[in-house]
C-alpha cells in the first residue's frame, strides 16, 4: 500500500478519534461550572426548585463525563498506537505535559465526580459544594495542560536540543509558548457557548412540552444570558487568535482565506470554490480589500499568499469551508443569545417571559451548535497545521507507526460503528431525561438533612 | 550519587498498573459478575461502584501515561505489538463505561440492553488484558502455542479480575448477594490458580533469563518465598470464602485482601522476572528511557501532587464505606 494512504487512514482514525473525544469535554469544561451554580443557589436558598435543577444536570453532567473518560483512554493509547514517532521526537515535551494533566487534573476531577455524584447525603454540604467547585476547576485545569501541549505543537517555543534529542530548554516559555494564551481563552469560551446552547437548547425542548415548568425556563435563562456574554466576547478573542496565527503560522491563514499569491489589498471571500489544480477560487463572491482590512487592520496591507509558503502549505478547501462554517455559526449563536435574552426579559408583573414556540424550538435546534462549530474550528487548526505534527520540527509523516492497512481498516471499523452507538444512545437519553424535566426533588433526608448552610 | 531516574520511573509505572489492576479489577469483576446476579442485585452491584470507577480507570491513564513520559521507546514498541488487543480492550471500556451511565436512565429492554453491553463492555476489556499480559510475558513472540497462551491467560486475568469483584461485593453487600459472591468468589479462585501456574511456567520456558534468575542457587531457596506466599494467600481464600459460607462468623475483609495479596504476589514475581527489561531480552528501563530533564520535572510534580491524590482518593473511599444500598444512585 501506499505510504500517503497508509498515512491518510492513520490521520483519518487519529482524527475521528479525537473529533468524537473532543465532544465531551468541551460540554464538561463549562456545564461544571454551571453546575457549581446551581448548587449554589440551591445551597443560598434551600428552594427545592433549584436542587432538582442541579440533579438533573448532574445526571447530564455525568453521561458526558463518562464519554469524556473513556473515550479520552483511547486517547492515551492512541499517541503510542498511531504516532510513535511523536513521542520518539517530541516525547520529552509532550511527555510531561500530559503527565502533568493526569496528575493535576484527571484524579481530582475522577474522585470528587464521585463524591459530587453519590455523596450528597454522606457529607455536610459545605464539602458537597467544595467537591463540586473541585470538579469545576479539574475540568478547567486538564484544559490547561491540554491546550499548552496543543499550542505549543503549532507554535513551538523554549525547547532546546541537548544529547541528540529535543528537550525543554524552559518550561514556562514551552508551556506560554506564543498561541497559548489565546488558544486556551478561545477554547474556554467555545466550551462556555457550547454548554450554555446545551442548557438553553435543553431546557427548550423541556419547554415546548412543559409551557409551565418554571425551572426550564430559569436554565433556560441562564444558558442564553451566559451565551449572550460569551458570544461577542469569542467574536474579540477570535479576531486576537487570528492576528496570532497571521503572525505565527501565516501559511494556515493564507489557507483558511484561500489566498494563492502574495498581494496587497487583498479581498475577503465570502464564498468561493478552491480550485488547487489552477491554484484560483471559482465563484467567487467577495468583499474588495476585506481580508487585508481584517488581517492587517489596513485596507491596503499585504498578506502572504500559498505562493509564499510552498511546498509546505497546508490542504486549503477543508480549511476555508471549515473556518466559514465556524464563523457562520458563531454569527447565528451571537443574534439567537441576543434575541434568546430580549425574549425571556422580565414582564410588568415581574414574571419571566416564555419566549414564542418558534423560538423554542430555534434553541432545542441549537442544542449542539457549539460542538458543530468547536470542531469546524479544531479542524481549521489541527489541518491548518499540516504538513507539520510540531510546526518546523517534525513531519506527521514522519511520525507515523507502522501499523498495517488491515489493522488501522478493522480498528477503524471498530470506532466508527462504536462511536456512533454512543453517539446516538447520547443524543437519546440527554433528550429523554430533558423531556422529562428537573421535576421536583425532595430535599435531603440523609444524616446531614439540617446542615444546610 | 545521581538519582537513578529510570529505575524510580519503573517503580512508579509499576505501583500504578498495579493499583489499576487491583481498582478496576474489582469493577471490572463485578461488571463481569452482572448476568448471575437478579435485578435487583444487579442495582447494588453497580451502586456498589458507582462512586469509584472513574477513578479507578484513571490510574490506566497514569500507567499508560508514564510509559508515555519516561519510556517512550518501549511506549512505540509494547502498543505497537499489541495494536489489535488494545483496541478491543478500548472499545470494551467504552462500552461499559457508556452503559454505566446510560442504563440507569433506560427502562424496559432498553435497560436490558445496556446491562447486557456492561458485562460484554467488562468481560472484552479483561479478556483482552488478559490478551496482552500473554503476549507482552512471552515477548510477543508468534506461534500457534503462544497465542493459545495468550487466550489462557486472558481467561485466568477474567477469573482474577472475578475474584476481585466477587470479594469486593463480599465486603460491601449483605444476605443473598454477599452468599451469592462467596461462590462466585471460589470459582474466580480456581482461575487464578491456572493463570499463575501457567505464567509461573511459561515465562521461564520462553526466556533463558528467567530461568537464570529463579534457578540460581541458593538465592531459589529465598526466592521461594514468593511462590509459597502466593499459595497461603489462596488457601486462605478459598477458605475465608468456604467459612462465611457455613455462617461462621469472620471479618468480611478477608477475601478482598487475600485476593489483593495474590494480585501484588504474582504482580512482583512478574516484575522480578521482567527486571530490568521493558521488553524481555530486548529493551531495559535504561535503555528506554527519555531524557533526564523531562523525568526530574515531571518527578517534581508527582512528588507534589501525589500524597493529595492519595489523600483524596482515600477520603473517598471512606465517604462510600459500609454496605451498600439500593437507591444510593439517586
Amino acid at each position: 500500500m501506499e505510504t500517503t494512504d497508509l498515512l491518510l487512514l492513520a490521520r483519518a482514525q487519529f482524527g475521528l478519534n479525537i473529533a468524537f473525544h473532543i465532544l465531551f469535554p468541551t460540554l464538561t469544561i463549562a456545564l461544571a461550572w454551571f453546575l457549581f451554580y446551581f448548587r449554589v443557589r440551591y445551597a443560598r436558598s434551600g428552594e427545592a426548585g433549584w436542587l432538582a435543577t442541579y440533579k438533573l444536570w448532574t445526571k447530564v453532567f455525568a453521561i458526558t463525563f463518562a464519554m469524556g473518560v473513556v473515550t479520552g483512554i483511547t486517547m492515551s493509547f492512541q499517541f503510542g498506537t498511531n504516532w510513535p514517532g511523536f513521542m520518539l521526537k517530541v516525547g520529552n515535551i509532550a511527555g510531561p505535559l500530559l503527565a502533568y494533566e493526569v496528575l493535576t487534573a484527571f484524579f481530582l476531577e475522577a474522585t470528587f465526580l464521585g463524591v459530587m455524584l453519590f455523596g450528597m447525603n454522606r457529607v455536610p454540604a459545605w464539602m458537597h459544594i467544595g467537591a463540586t467547585l473541585i470538579v469545576a476547576l479539574g475540568t478547567s485545569v486538564s484544559a490547561f495542560w491540554i491546550l499548552a501541549l496543543n499550542s505549543w505543537m503549532q507554535t513551538p517555543a523554549g525547547h532546546a536540543v541537548a544529547d541528540g534529542q529535543i528537550i525543554a530548554g524552559d518550561w514556562l516559555q514551552v508551556i506560554f509558548n506564543p498561541s497559548f494564551p489565546y488558544r486556551l481563552t478561545h477554547m474556554l469560551l467555545a466550551s462556555g457557548l457550547t454548554a450554555s446552547f446545551v442548557v438553553a437548547g435543553l431546557s427548550a425542548w423541556r419547554l415546548l412540552r412543559a409551557p409551565t415548568d418554571t425551572s426550564a425556563l430559569r436554565t433556560l435563562r441562564t444558558g442564553v444570558l451566559v451565551a449572550a456574554v460569551l458570544a461577542p466576547a469569542q467574536v474579540l478573542v477570535g479576531d486576537l487568535h487570528g492576528l496570532n496565527t497571521l503572525e505565527h503560522q501565516p501559511a494556515k491563514i493564507a489557507a483558511m482565506e484561500a489566498i494563492w499569491e502574495t498581494g496587497k489589498g487583498v479581498p475577503l471571500l465570502l464564498f468561493a470554490v478552491p480550485n488547487p489544480e489552477r491554484r484560483r477560487n471559482d465563484f467567487a463572491i467577495e468583499i474588495p480589500r476585506g481580508a487585508s482590512l481584517i488581517l492587517k487592520h489596513d485596507p491596503d496591507g499585504e498578506l502572504k499568499g500559498l505562493d509564499a509558503f510552498a511546498p509546505d502549505t497546508p490542504p486549503v478547501a477543508p480549511l476555508f469551508f471549515a473556518f466559514r462554517a465556524m464563523v457562520g455559526l458563531g454569527t447565528l449563536m451571537l443574534a439567537l443569545a441576543w434575541a434568546g435574552t430580549w425574549a425571556t426579559r422580565k414582564g410588568e408583573r415581574n414574571e419571566r417571559r416564555l419566549p414564542p414556540r418558534w423560538m423554542l424550538w430555534t434553541f432545542a435546534g441549537f442544542t449542539f451548535s457549539g460542538w458543530a462549530a468547536t470542531l469546524c474550528g479544531w479542524m481549521v487548526t489541527e489541518i491548518g497545521r499540516q504538513p507539520w505534527l510540531v510546526t518546523g520540527v517534525l513531519r506527521t509523516a514522519d511520525a507515523v507507526g507502522p501499523a498495517s492497512e488491515a489493522s488501522l481498516g478493522a480498528s477503524l471499523t471498530a470506532y466508527v460503528v462504536t462511536y456512533a452507538g454512543m453517539l446516538i444512545a447520547y443524543m437519546v437519553v440527554l433528550t429523554h431525561l430533558s423531556g422529562k424535566g428537573a421535576g421536583t426533588v425532595k430535599p435531603l433526608d440523609g444524616p446531614f438533612a439540617k446542615a444546610r448552610t | 550519587m545521581a538519582l537513578d531516574l529510570p529505575l524510580i520511573f519503573a517503580a512508579l509505572m509499576g505501583v500504578s498498573v498495579l493499583l489499576y489492576v487491583v481498582l478496576d479489577g474489582y469493577d471490572l469483576g463485578v461488571g463481569m459478575l452482572m448476568p448471575a446476579a437478579d435485578e435487583r442485585e444487579q442495582e447494588l452491584m453497580v451502586a456498589s461502584i458507582g462512586p469509584f470507577w472513574d477513578a479507578n480507570e484513571t490510574w490506566l491513564v497514569l500507567g499508560v501515561g508514564l510509559l508515555l513520559v519516561a519510556f517512550p521507546r518501549a511506549h512505540g514498541l509494547i502498543l505497537g505489538a499489541l495494536y489489535l488487543p488494545v483496541v478491543a480492550m478500548l472499545v470494551g471500556l467504552m462500552l461499559r463505561g457508556a452503559a454505566f451511565e446510560l442504563r440507569v436512565k433506560a427502562e424496559g429492554w432498553h435497560r436490558e440492553l445496556w446491562n447486557w453491553l456492561f458485562w460484554a463492555g467488562s468481560f472484552l476489556a479483561s479478556f483482552a488484558q488478559g490478551l496482552m499480559l500473554g503476549r507482552y510475558i512471552t515477548g510477543f513472540e508468534s506461534g500457534f502455542g503462544y497465542y493459545v497462551f495468550a487466550l489462557l491467560v486472558g481467561a485466568s486475568l477474567c477469573g482474577g479480575y472475578v475474584l476481585l469483584g466477587a470479594a469486593w461485593l463480599v465486603l460491601r453487600a449483605e444476605g443473598t448477594l454477599q452468599k451469592k459472591a462467596l461462590t462466585w468468589a471460589r470459582w474466580g479462585l480456581l482461575w487464578v490458580a491456572l493463570g499463575v501456574v501457567l505464567v509461573s511456567l511459561a515465562t521461564p520456558l520462553v526466556s533463558q533469563t528467567v530461568l537464570g534468575k529463579w534457578f540460581d542457587f541458593p538465592k531459589t531457596l529465598a526466592l521461594m518465598l514468593l511462590p509459597l506466599a502466593t499459595l497461603a494467600a489462596w488457601i486462605s481464600v478459598w477458605r475465608s470464602t468456604g467459612r462465611r459460607d457455613n455462617d461462621e462468623s469472620g471479618p468480611e475483609w478477608t477475601p478482598f485482601a487475600g485476593a489483593v495479596a495474590i494480585f501484588v504476589l504474582a504482580f512482583a514475581g512478574l516484575a522480578y522476572s521482567l527486571f530490568p527489561y521493558l521488553v524481555m531480552d530486548r529493551l531495559t528501563v535504561w535503555e528506554a528511557a527519555a531524557h533526564p530533564s523531562a523525568l526530574i520535572f515531571v518527578l517534581g510534580g508527582a512528588l507534589v501532587v501525589m500524597p493529595f491524590l492519595l489523600a483524596y482518593t482515600v477520603f473517598a473511599y471512606r465517604v462510600f464505606r459500609g454496605k451498600v444500598r439500593a437507591g444510593l444512585y439517586e
